[in-house]
Formats: structure tokens, C-alpha cells, sequence
């Protein structure tokens, strides 16, 4: 079986193209000044997300990703966005606080990123010997409903108390305004 | 060529995900409204979500483990943007603002 013509580049293109828009999704959502910006940068870095999912085996999961981050998380923070009008306040003088906690964050993420990159790249991480499933979405199927049928009826439950208590609290501040 | 094949790489991902943690606590510190600290947040879990997916795909003899436990983090996620939203919406209208700065009402 031939292969198709410079396969090896398109897969490797893809995959440094979804490391991209992580890697500037997430700078887009971290420092612009408009927020609204802010959640396209997150939508974008989600996105990239759902590719790199894709590349570490597991479709289902760029899928859910795509569905979960891009569709329901981003969509309702927007809707958050045009209720509040929470754009971030212009810069203020730069006084020497402002530019101490600034030197702070960026030390301490800095140093974060830093050691977190030399442990990743020095440890020796062995393959297993062998698989037990697949991994493909009817073995995530099965052992849903059986070795964590608990844990996804408690997610259940976790995600109807917080519908309930999101509107108990939005609702709660209405009669004031 | 390696460039081409690094996403066999474990350490390409555990480096993403480290520089996706750095951005999200920068951004946690700097950000001075509530919705901001809020995506930088999720930055966080998408750190913590393509870490455990890493680990899953290259060292985890189940395959299926590491990718519930990571749905299960969506779940929660999206749970805790809905709260964490109907917060900031409440906190919006008693005090007209979501700056972080204005949101006190005790002063020492």
C-alpha cells in the first residue's frame, strides 16, 4: 500500500499548527485588554486543545472538548459579558506598585513554567507492557457504567445542583434592581 | 525530521501544558475584573486536562482512565462557570461593577 505523498509532513504541520493556537489562545486570553477578546482567546486555545486530544488518541475527547468548552463555556461567558460589561479598567499610572505586582506575577509563573519544563523533559517515562482496552469510545462506554457508574451518577447529581443553585443565585439579586 | 514526529514526544505536551499553568496563574494575579480571572482559571483546568491526557497516552496500561477522569474535569468546569457566572452577575448588581478593587466593603 502506497502511502499518500508527503503524509508524515501533513501530520506533523497539523500537530505544530494545533500547538500554535494553544499556545496563542491561551496568550490572547491571558493579556488583551478587552475581554470579549479574552474569550475568543480561550475559545481559539480550547480549539487548539480539541487537536492535540486528537493527536494523544482520543477523538472523543476533542469532540467533548469542542462541544463542552467552544459551545457551552465560551456562549455562556459572553452572555456574562453582556450582562456585566466587564471590560477591564484602563491601565492605571505606573507607579511602582503596579509594577511590582507585575514583576511578581511574571516571576512566579516564570519560575512555575521553568521547572515545570525541566521535569517534563528529564523524567523517563516508560510505556506500559501492555493495554488492557483500547481506549476507543466503547471501552470508555463500558467501564462508565461499570467501574465508575458512581462517579458519573455523582457528576449527574453535581451538575443539577449547580444548574438550580445558578439560578437561585441570579435570581436572587432581581427584586433590588 | 524530529520536529515533524514530536507528537510522540511525551515532553511537547507536559511543556504545553506547563506554559498553559504559567499563563493561567499569570493572568490570575493580573487580571483585575472577575470574568478575567475566570478564563484564566479555565486556562488552568486545560493545563491539568492535556497533563493528565499526556500521561494517559504514554505511560497508563488503560487508555480509558485517564480520558474519563478528563470528561469528568469538563463536567466540573462547565458546573463551575455556570456558578461562578450567576455570582458574577449577582455581585454585578448590587455593586454596578465587577473590579476586584471596588468589591470591598470592609477598609483596613
Amino acid at each position: 500500500m502506497i502511502p499518500f505523498p508527503a503524509s508524515d509532513f501533513i501530520v506533523g504541520g497539523v500537530f505544530l499548527l494545533a500547538v500554535a493556537t494553544t499556545a496563542a489562545g491561551a496568550l490572547i486570553a491571558a493579556l488583551s485588554t478587552r475581554i470579549i477578546r479574552s474569550v475568543a482567546g480561550l475559545a481559539l486555545c480550547s480549539i487548539g486543545l480539541a487537536g492535540l486530544f486528537y493527536f494523544l488518541g482520543s477523538p472523543f475527547l476533542a469532540l467533548m472538548e469542542i462541544l463542552i468548552y467552544v459551545g457551552a463555556v465560551c456562549v455562556t461567558i459572553v452572555f456574562a459579558i453582556m450582562l456585566a460589561e466587564p471590560d477591564e479598567p484602563a491601565p492605571e499610572a505606573r507607579s511602582s506598585r503596579t509594577v511590582l505586582w507585575g514583576g511578581l506575577a511574571l516571576a512566579v509563573s516564570a519560575l512555575i513554567f521553568w521547572s515545570l519544563w525541566r521535569l517534563g523533559a528529564q523524567g523517563h517515562w516508560t510505556p506500559p507492557a501492555a493495554r488492557v482496552t483500547d481506549g476507543s469510545v466503547k471501552a470508555i462506554g463500558i467501564s462508565l457504567l461499570t467501574t465508575y457508574s458512581m462517579a458519573f451518577e455523582l457528576i449527574s447529581l453535581l451538575l443539577l445542583v449547580a444548574i438550580m443553585g445558578a439560578l437561585v443565585v441570579a435570581r436572587s439579586g432581581r427584586a433590588k434592581a | 525530521m524530529t520536529l515533524l514526529r514530536s507528537y510522540e514526544q511525551p515532553a511537547v505536551f507536559l511543556i504545553l501544558a506547563a506554559f498553559l499553568l504559567a499563563v493561567g496563574i499569570f493572568g490570575l494575579i493580573r487580571r483585575r475584573t472577575l470574568v478575567g480571572m475566570l478564563i484564566s482559571g479555565e486556562l488552568i483546568f486545560a493545563a491539568a486536562m492535556l497533563n493528565l491526557m499526556t500521561f494517559n497516552r504514554f505511560t497508563a496500561p488503560d487508555p480509558t482512565t485517564g480520558q474519563i477522569f478528563v470528561l469528568f474535569i469538563m463536567g466540573l468546569a462547565a458546573a463551575e462557570v455556570a456558578v461562578a457566572l450567576s455570582i458574577i452577575i449577582a455581585v454585578y448588581r448590587n455593586y454596578r461593577s465587577v473590579k476586584t478593587k471596588e468589591l470591598s466593603e470592609l477598609t483596613g
